[in-house]
């Protein structure tokens, strides 16, 4: 499976914030995002998950084959927010999105374990520190497979360990064939991981 | 799509939920109206059935706004777009708009013939308005999808929601009234209006969702 961009230009708003962005990316590899605020990082990634139309150039999915008809089918976007309403428990909130998202993986007390979390699955979401919520968040990366991961500054709240534990989970990913395009401003910590400077030539 | 439907009902019913608003807003519109019309009994069990009507549209139309917004504030929306290959998005918004109707409509159906006591209706007449009721506000959480889905983006579109929707929902009102009036009042016939009502529910069930999710699909930024 592989993902490319071709000479992909977004815009919002009708200003072009990026232009002439080519990249590929097959089973295993990580791509990392970076630049400084405003060049198009967020954009390009949901330009790729199909968020947003493209303003020139294509995204496509290669090999994806039935089980991936898309690049949204096959694709995880964790964007800034964490898609979790504050008033169901943590393990309501995952509950669901196995549920929904189907191609269920792991339990959701173990993808809670994985993160850390494991004795607060009972609480409200809502009342989790924004780093919990951000592990939350990255668990549901875990309850459901899919080969693609869309991160949108993955580790922005995190403290070191679990930053050091997530970049265990990417490494994980991506022997198990998976491919990741994160945003950061922050070293993911992956070995091996190209990167994809933006906001240079605009 | 059944842990969607309970992931509504439990937003729905825990705190902030706001399934309680509309119910406690339609008892009130009701319940004060006798008081500003005098006890006039007679024209009280008159107008009933359209009062119910009118109150129980304007309810139903509270907390329309935030069908889609609430998703889209924490994200939620993006991932249940980017899930359409899986679950067709016009069907993830017909799901919505029954949760949203079985936790915030609902109650105001079952309220109804409460407030049809205090309105001196005859048991027909509150009967015919609980059914066309309970057949009719279904209509107005589809017509709603479509005006909650193209305001999702605007901070404030409670509004425009309600003015979006509301012209939309005239059809439902008519038929619906005219058919609980229609099984109190001979000669006119109960069953035309009545059956309208159940095709015009049955039709924006069909076109409320898809539209919805072609506005949902297009306000991504």
């Amino acid at each position: 499976m592989r993902l490319i961009a071709e000479k992909l230009s977004g815009e919002r708003g009708g200003q072009p914030v990026f232009a002439d962005v080519d990249f590929s990316l097959g089973a295993g590899d990580a791509i990392a995002v970076t630049g400084p605020n405003g060049a198009g990082k967020s954009t390009l990634l949901r330009v790729v998950a199909g968020l947003l139309p493209a303003a020139g150039g294509k995204v496509r999915l290669e090999g994806g084959g039935d089980a991936f008809p898309t690049i949204a089918s096959a694709a995880h976007y964790l964007g800034h927010l964490n898609a979790m309403k504050p008033t169901l428990t943590v393990a309501e909130n995952l509950d669901f999105w196995r549920d929904f998202s189907g191609d269920a993986d792991i339990a959701v007390g173990e993808a809670l374990e994985t993160v850390g979390l494991g004795a607060i699955g009972h609480l409200p979401f809502g009342y989790l520190s924004s780093g919990q919520k951000r592990r939350t968040a990255i668990a549901r990366l875990l309850v459901s497979r899919r080969p693609l991961w869309l991160l949108d500054e993955p580790t922005a709240a995190l403290d070191a360990e679990s930053a050091r534990q997530f970049s265990a989970l990417m490494e994980n990913h991506r022997a198990g064939g998976g491919m990741i395009l994160a945003a950061t401003h922050l070293p993911l910590g992956i070995n091996g991981a190209e990167e994809l400077r933006m906001g240079e030539a605009a | 799509m059944r842990a969607l439907f309970l992931r509504e009902l439990r937003l729905a019913t825990r705190a902030g939920g706001g399934a309680l608003t509309g119910v406690l807003f339609f008892l009130a519109v009701v319940a004060t109206m006798p008081f500003a019309l005098g006890p006039d009994l007679n024209l009280l069990a008159r107008i009933g059935p359209a009062v119910l009507w009118i109150g129980a549209l304007l309810a139903s139309l509270l907390g329309l706004d935030r069908l889609f917004q609430a998703d889209r504030e924490d994200g939620s929306l993006d991932v249940l777009v980017l899930t359409a290959d899986r679950h067709m998005l016009g069907l993830t918004v017909l799901i919505k708009c029954l949760a949203h109707w079985t936790a915030s409509v609902l109650p105001l159906v079952i309220a109804a013939p409460v407030l049809g006591l205090v309105l001196n209706m005859e048991a027909v007449a509150i009967g015919a308005t609980t059914l066309t009721l309970l057949v009719g506000t279904p209509a107005i959480a589809f017509v709603g999808a479509v005006g909650a889905a193209v305001a999702v983006g605007l901070p404030r579109g409670g509004v425009l929601v309600s003015v979006l929707v509301l012209p939309l929902a005239i059809p439902v009102l008519i038929f619906g009234v005219s058919a609980s009036y229609a099984a109190v009042n001979e000669p006119d016939p109960f069953l035309p209006p009545f059956l309208i009502l159940a095709a015009l529910t049955m039709f924006l069930a069909v076109i409320g969702p898809a539209a919805a999710a072609l506005a949902l699909r297009y306000s991504a930024d």
